[in-house]
This record gives structure tokens, C-alpha cells and sequence, in this order.
């Protein structure tokens, strides 16, 4: 009983175990679900799925149920991202046990009733709970926001600090942090808004399904708004927080924090304004040019430390000892070119989408336009995902040949089924229609193998982590006792410096 | 207006890699490039492409010159199940026009003057470029001048290249359908081509609440009408759609091609590559192929745009996209071996 206890208290007392848990159900709901669409359909294992489960999938539905899916698992990575947030960003022990603890039951709560309502048969305390659950996640990103507020005396920086910081020495990074998070609040507001029309009248809809309507209505640009900006703020976020993991700090973060937090706040307000304003794409377009030579300077800095800490003892390297050192630790590697690459699968394709919309784009049937948006934002959410998955694999302790043969088939599986992806969603311009068969036979099978196989490694990492759970000296004691450590160290000095504060108000009041 | 002529290939793309790496990742590289070596090898291997294929005459028993008669009446429109009403009776083709039908449709035009055969010049948004192929006039359509719609202007149009994936044949003076798709649906065509083959015979094509209504009738099943013209449910042997493992798809591969009209009709087909069962798919009013095989074309003009919809999906499409209410759209020159169109007339 207490060795059940101790590995509760782990998986939801702690923010390593947490972060597990939500990676599990990330993976859970995906094998699951991930059977009812694409070859899975094909090999008849939907119908397996649907049979055993007992699902109601009612056809007019299909566009509803996949709105609650994208929603319980991008619940889900936010609390992932949230977890990170609360243990890399100083705050006090009680704000960290209250975010986490809020998200936790709020994440939990829309993951199981929005998957209940949207795929179990309509019962409406279902969806009630959904919005529960959402609400509460909703709360705990004001928790955060209030944790995070820069402006607070012990959380300012040195004035020789090499973190970017005001001459108050405000630090620009939790600046950063906060105005995403601000900006989140304010996104899911407009989507919580605009969906609350769902029981009045509004009918579900997916935006790349509207793209050709010439005249849509507020509350869909609304809609449209809301999901490109909260997919981008989840980006946003990991950038923050691989950046300090890999403790990116000098000249280059002085320069990437203040834009971010610019571009972090035009982006949000072009998305936003997309309701109102004909002109609030160039709005975005202006603020993503920010964000991204923020995540270039994160990728300099890192490719950079890695070389010159990987041929410290080399007195002049040369060019291919330092691709060797570069390439040494795919995890480390690994965000920083999954954010190049997405310049290639994502960014591009979408900038080569607005430049050429009137020229290719609309010439093309809608179907085919359609493909292309659904897969550049479907590559962006899945590179965010390789890139939590490097990180987390590195706090895990993953070592020596594993963390290569895990890293690199991330890595490079990834990139094959997102480049695969988009060649699939761009291959008019290379092949005419009757002579497709063999091009999309061929990419889409590179597809399946690239993503499968990355979900293979997924799994094979989560497995070690359950064999590791059921070890009474495993990995996650290890993790626990540390985090505990950790804390206990935290609140003894959270105590003094309140005990210090008390002491200086007594002296006060009794002068 | 700027034109620009799209030219791309993927001749001559050249992938070169030469690093030094690390001992134990060049092992993992090793064996990843061996693997992926092995595998496009396998997977590039050679596929037929839609136009290379030659199926067998298949007679499904279905009359293409056969109508069927819509009551007027009301009926649940779109996902959302909009009452609508349709206040006049209407007739619709039981089939889509075939190939043979457009054969002669050809033949009879470019004997009565209404069609030439040459080169058109096809302009689609700011993009032109010539193709030879029968065509002949269209009238325009109204231009409100809204953002990214794109101007039809009057003039002649093209009907149909003659191109790859064409399922008839040319002599100089003469169509003729290929004796093996003679009976299956007409693709390659354009929206002004489906268009003038209707019009020639004093029909038109269908508007998309005329359509739908055809498709789905008016029954209610849990409180929404029908997502298939058929029912509730969809299985490989209803319709043909990508990867529904119909006959052809088990003859020619994945992607599979176009079956001939009134395919699933019940019937179970032997052609030597064992035999196929199908399900009776009419809808209500007992039309075939209302879901897959091709898209077909609407009649709609919509203001502010000039997209020409489509529905029904194709042998091409998932099957997501045979549900009754799921439309695709692009502009009036688009054609496609997956587009077809019947015609309806009041």
C-alpha cells in the first residue's frame, strides 16, 4: 500500500510524474484514436476500434468529434508545457502546487468528457464537464500569469546577469513567458466566447473547409483566429522552455527575448483582429518575422554551444570535427533543426501559399488546397511534439546509444513523413493528376513508415517508463527524491526569506 | 494581367550527402540510409497511373439514358439538416454521362458547328497557358469585381483537352470512346463542357440543393437524413472510393480508377480476378453513383466567386468525402480524371 502510494504521490504530486502521466494519455489517446483514420482504416482496424469500444460515430458528427479531440489533446500539451514552465521558472512552492494541481484536474476532466460526448453518444453532462474541465485549465493559466508577473522584486535579474534584462533588471525571458501567457488567456477567451454560440444555433465547422467562402461571418473568423493563435502560442512556448533548457543566455538572448515579446503580442493582435480588419494578415506576418529571428537566435546560440563545448579540448577544430560534435547529441540537436526544418514544411510552404494564393493555390481544386493547409498545420503541432519529446527524453536521463538511435529515428523519421507530407500537398506542381498513382503511392507510404515509426520509439520509451514504475529503486524514485530535494530546499529558503520579511515588519511596527 | 506559365519539375534534383559522424551514430545512419535505400526501391517500383490503364468492358445492366423524377417537395439540406424546399418536380440522369454519350455529343456538335477542335487558350486567375482540345463559347458570368474572384469572361472555352487520361480517341474528324470505358463516367472535362453537353440537349446541370436532394431523399434516420444515398453506413462494396478495395482497385492498385456507371447496383461481377460483390447503392430515387466513382458538376454560380462546386467524391477521394453534403470546388476550366457530371432537366 505505501509502495502504491509513493508512486502516486510521483505520477500526481510531482511535476516530473505529471508530466509523464500527460505524455501517456497524449500517447494513449493516439494509439487509440489514431486507428480510426488513415491506413488504419484501410487495414480495417477502425472497425475493430469502433466495435470494441463501442463508439458512435454518426456521420454528420465527424467534423464535431474531431473539434473535441483537437481540444482534449491540446489540453494536454499545454498542461505539458505548463508542468515545464512550473518547474524551469522560479515561483513560490505553493503557486507551483496550485497550477499544477488546477491544470492537472482540468486537463484530466476535458480529455475524458470531451472524448465521452464526442465519440460515446451525446449526453450533455458530458460536455458539461468538458467545459469544466477547459474552465479549470483556463484558471490555472491565470494562476501562472499572476505567478509569473515579472515585475516582482526577488525575481529580478543582476545588472551583469547574461540573461536579457532590463537596466531595472526586469527579466525579459519571464517577461516573455508572461506575455504568452497573457496571450493565451486572451486567445482561449475568443474561442470560449465564439464557441459558447455552440448550443445556440453555431454549427461546427473546420476552418480549412471554409477557406473559399468569400463572405464568412464574424463569429468564423473568430473561430479561425482562435486556432492559428493557439497553435502558435503552444510554439511560442516550447521555444521559451527549450531555451532554457539549454540555458541560452549572451548577446543573442538580449536581442531574441525583447522579440519575442514584441512579436508575441502582434501576432496575437493580428490573429485576433482577423474578425474585424481585412488587413490582419499583414499584422501577422509582421509579428512572425519577430518570432522567428528570435527562434533563429535560440538556434544559433545552441548549435553554437554545442560545438564549442563539444571541441573544447580540440585546439583548432576543423569543420567536420565540429559537424561530428554538433551532431553528437541528436536531443540536444534535435529542437533546434526541427525548428529550422519547419521553415522548409511549414513557414514556407505557408509564405509560398499567400504569395502565390490567386496564381496556384485557388487555381487548384478545393480538396487539394485544403490538403495543403491541413498539412502544414498538422507538421507544425507534430514538430512541437518531437521537440517536448526531446526534452522530456533528456530529463528522463536517456543516455548512450539509446538517446542516439532514439534521437536521430525522431529526427529523421519525423522530417521524412513532414517532408513526404509535403510534397503530398504540393504535388500538382511537379505531376499531372493521371499520372499521380506512383508518386502518392510512394509518399504516402514514407509517410505512414515515418510517423509510425516515431510512435513506435514513443511507445517504446513510455513502456520503459511503466517497467521502470514497477522498480521500487527505478528511474522515477530517483526523479522524486530529487524534485523533493529540490522543494524542500526551495521552501526552507522560501521560509527564511518570510521569516526575514515578518522580522523587518515586526521592527517596523514596533519602532 | 500578369500571366505566368507554370513549368516545374523534379528532374535533376540531385541529393548528395557526405558528413563525418561520430562512430556509433554512423552505424544508426548506416542502416537508416540502407533501410530507406531498400524501401523507396520497393515502394517506387512501377505503378500504373490512372491513364495507363486498360480494365475489361464490364455491363452492369444500368440504361445511362435513363431519368429518374424528384418530387417536389421538402427535405433536410447540408451536415446541419436545413429543412429546404424544393417547390417544383425535376428529373435527374440515373448515370453520369459516360463516355460514349460525350462521343457523340462531340460528333454531333462538331457537325452542327457548336464545337471546334485546336487550341484554347485557358486562363484560370492570373495564371494562362494553351491546350489543345474541343471547346466552343460561353457567355461569361456576371463580375462584381470582390476580392480574389476571379473574372469569367465571355469567349471560347475549352470543353476538354486531348490529353493523357482522355477516354476517347481523335482521328481528325472523328471521337470515339475506348471500347473499355465506354460506359464509364466522362472525365477530363471541363465545368464549360459539362455545361455545353447539357445545354446542347436542352438540359442543364443540377443545382446543389437539386443534387442533394436526389441523393439523400427525404428520410430522417435519428434525427438527420442520410449522410449516403444508400443509408447510415459505408462499406468497400457501396462505392467506389480510395482504398474501398473495389474490383479495379484489386486489378490496377490503391488508387484504382473509375468503375463503370451503375457499378454497385447490387450485381456480383466474375472477370477472371474472381469475383465482386456489390451492394444495391441507388438512393432513394434510384440514382447511381451519388457518392464516389467522380465528382460531378454543379450548375451554381455563386456571386463574388465563380468556383464551380462539386459533389459526390471520387474514386479518389476518402470516404469522408462521399458523405451527401461534402462539396469540392475550383474554377469552371478545372478538369480531371476523377470529374465527371450528369444532367437534369424540369
Amino acid at each position: 500500500m505505501e509502495s502504491l502510494k509513493h508512486r502516486w504521490n510521483y505520477l500526481f504530486r510531482s511535476t516530473r510524474g505529471l508530466t509523464l502521466v500527460a505524455i501517456a494519455m497524449v500517447a494513449l489517446v493516439t494509439a487509440i484514436w489514431g486507428t480510426l483514420s488513415g491506413p488504419m482504416v484501410e487495414w480495417g482496424v477502425r472497425d475493430i476500434t469502433v466495435n470494441l469500444l463501442n463508439m458512435e460515430l454518426v456521420q454528420a458528427d465527424r467534423e464535431g468529434r474531431i473539434i473535441m479531440l483537437y481540444h482534449t489533446i491540446a489540453m494536454t500539451i499545454v498542461a505539458i508545457e505548463v508542468y515545464f514552465m512550473t518547474e524551469i521558472l522560479p515561483m513560490k512552492r505553493h503557486e507551483q502546487v496550485s497550477i499544477n494541481a488546477t491544470i492537472t484536474v482540468g486537463y484530466l476532466t476535458a480529455l475524458i468528457f470531451g472524448l465521452i460526448f464526442g465519440y460515446f453518444g451525446h449526453n450533455f453532462a458530458y460536455h458539461g464537464l468538458f467545459l469544466v474541465g477547459q474552465s479549470l485549465v483556463f484558471f490555472s493559466g491565470i494562476l501562472l500569469a499572476a505567478a509569473l508577473w515579472p515585475w516582482k522584486k526577488e525575481y529580478r535579474l543582476e545588472a551583469d546577469s547574461p540573461y536579457a534584462h532590463t537596466k531595472k533588471g526586469i527579466d525579459l525571458e519571464r517577461v516573455a513567458f508572461f506575455v504568452m501567457v497573457v496571450a493565451t488567456l486572451l486567445s482561449a477567451t475568443f474561442g470560449a466566447v465564439t464557441g459558447s454560440y455552440w448550443g445556440n444555433g453555431h454549427e461546427t465547422f473546420l476552418g480549412e473547409d471554409l477557406i473559399r467562402v468569400p463572405h464568412k461571418t464574424a463569429l468564423q473568423k473568430a473561430i479561425i483566429g482562435h486556432l492559428h493563435i493557439m497553435l502558435t502560442l503552444v510554439a511560442v512556448a516550447i521555444t521559451l522552455i527549450v531555451g532554457r533548457w539549454m540555458k541560452f543566455q549572451g548577446i543573442l538572448h538580449k536581442i531574441a527575448m525583447p522579440l519575442m515579446i514584441v512579436g508575441t503580442i502582434i501576432i496575437t493582435t493580428g490573429a485576433l483582429s482577423v474578425v474585424w480588419l481585412p488587413w490582419a494578415h499583414t499584422t501577422i506576418y509582421f509579428g512572425s518575422v519577430f518570432v522567428m529571428l528570435a527562434a533563429l537566435m535560440y538556434v544559433i546560440f545552441t548549435w553554437d554551444k554545442l560545438i564549442k563545448e563539444g571541441t573544447a579540448d580540440i585546439e583548432k577544430p576543423n569543420f567536420f570535427q565540429k559537424m561530428g560534435v554538433l551532431l553528437r547529441d541528436p536531443l540536444k540537436f534535435g529542437p533546434g533543426w526541427q525548428m529550422v526544418f519547419m521553415n522548409f514544411t511549414v513557414s514556407g510552404v505557408g509564405i509560398f501559399m499567400a504569395v502565390k494564393l490567386d496564381e496556384i493555390f485557388r487555381v487548384w481544386p478545393h480538396r487539394e488546397e485544403r490538403i495543403t493547409l491541413t498539412g502544414h498545420w498538422h507538421i507544425l503541432a507534430a514538430l512541437i511534439a518531437t521537440i517536448i519529446l526531446f526534452y522530456y527524453m533528456d530529463l528522463s536521463k536517456v543516455q548512450g546509444k539509446l538517446r542516439k538511435w532514439a534521437g536521430w529515428t525522431i529526427i529523421i523519421m519525423s522530417d521524412l513523413a513532414f517532408a513526404s507530407a509535403t510534397i503530398f500537398s504540393m504535388k500538382r506542381l511537379f505531376v499531372a493528376e493521371s499520372e499521380q498513382q506512383s508518386l502518392v503511392n510512394t509518399i504516402m507510404l514514407l509517410m505512414d513508415m515515418g510517423l509510425g515509426i516515431v510512435l513506435v520509439v514513443l511507445a517504446i520509451f513510455l513502456i520503459w517508463r511503466l517497467y521502470d514504475l514497477f522498480k521500487d529503486k527505478g528511474y522515477w524514485n530517483e526523479e522524486f527524491t530529487a524534485e523533493r530535494k529540490a522543494n524542500a530546499e526551495a521552501e526552507i529558503e522560501e521560509g527564511k526569506r518570510k521569516m526575514e520579511e515578518l522580522q523587518a515588519t515586526l521592527e517596523e511596527v514596533s519602532k | 494581367m500578369k500571366r505566368v506559365i507554370l513549368s516545374m519539375s523534379l528532374r535533376g534534383a540531385r541529393f548528395a550527402t557526405k558528413q563525418s559522424y561520430p562512430s556509433s551514430g554512423r552505424l544508426l545512419l548506416r542502416a537508416a540510409a540502407l533501410a530507406m535505400t531498400l524501401f523507396l526501391l520497393a515502394a517506387c517500383g512501377p505503378a500504373p497511373s490512372v491513364s495507363a490503364i486498360t480494365p475489361p468492358y464490364v455491363d452492369t445492366g444500368i440504361d445511362p439514358e435513363s431519368w429518374a423524377t424528384v418530387p417536389a417537395g421538402d427535405f433536410l439540406y447540408g451536415q446541419h439538416d436545413h429543412p429546404t424546399t424544393v417547390d417544383y418536380d425535376y428529373q435527374i440522369m440515373v448515370t453520369d454521362v459516360t463516355v460514349e454519350q460525350y462521343a457523340d455529343f462531340l460528333n454531333e456538335a462538331q457537325a452542327s458547328g457548336d464545337i471546334s477542335v485546336g487550341e484554347f487558350e485557358v486562363e484560370a486567375g492570373e495564371v494562362a497557358w494553351h491546350e489543345e482540345g474541343a471547346g466552343g463559347f460561353y457567355a461569361g458570368d456576371p463580375f462584381e469585381g470582390y476580392k480574389h474572384e476571379e473574372e469569367i469572361k465571355a469567349g471560347d472555352k475549352l470543353y476538354m483537352p486531348l490529353s493523357d487520361g482522355l477516354r476517347l480517341t481523335y482521328d481528325g474528324s472523328t471521337f470515339t470512346a475506348m471500347e473499355s470505358y465506354i460506359n464509364h463516367p466522362m472525365t477530363m472535362v471541363t465545368w464549360w463542357g459539362a455545361n455545353a453537353y447539357c445545354e446542347y440537349y436542352g438540359y442543364r446541370l443540377p443545382s446543389e440543393i437539386e443534387w442533394e436532394k436526389a441523393a439523400r431523399g427525404t428520410e430522417i434516420v435519428d434525427g438527420h437524413g442520410l449522410p449516403f444515398p444508400w443509408g447510415t453506413e459505408i462499406h468497400g462494396n457501396n462505392a467506389n472510393f480510395y482504398s474501398s478495395f473495389d474490383l479495379f482497385e484489386k486489378m490496377f492498385g490503391k488508387l484504382g480508377n473509375t468503375t463503370p456507371v451503375g457499378f454497385y447496383n447490387g450485381q456480383t461481377y466474375d472477370l477472371g480476378e474472381g469475383s465482386y460483390e456489390t451492394h444495391d447503392s441507388a438512393s432513394p430515387y434510384g440514382l447511381y453513383d451519388m457518392a464516389g466513382n467522380v465528382w460531378q458538376w454543379m450548375g451554381d454560380d455563386y456571386p463574388d466567386q465563380h468556383y464551380r462546386y462539386m459533389r459526390g467524391g471520387s474514386f479518389y477521394s476518402y470516404e469522408v468525402d462521399l458523405r451527401v453534403w461534402k462539396s469540392n470546388s475550383a474554377g469552371p476550366q478545372h478538369y480531371s480524371p476523377a470529374l465527371g457530371f450528369r444532367c437534369a432537366q424540369d
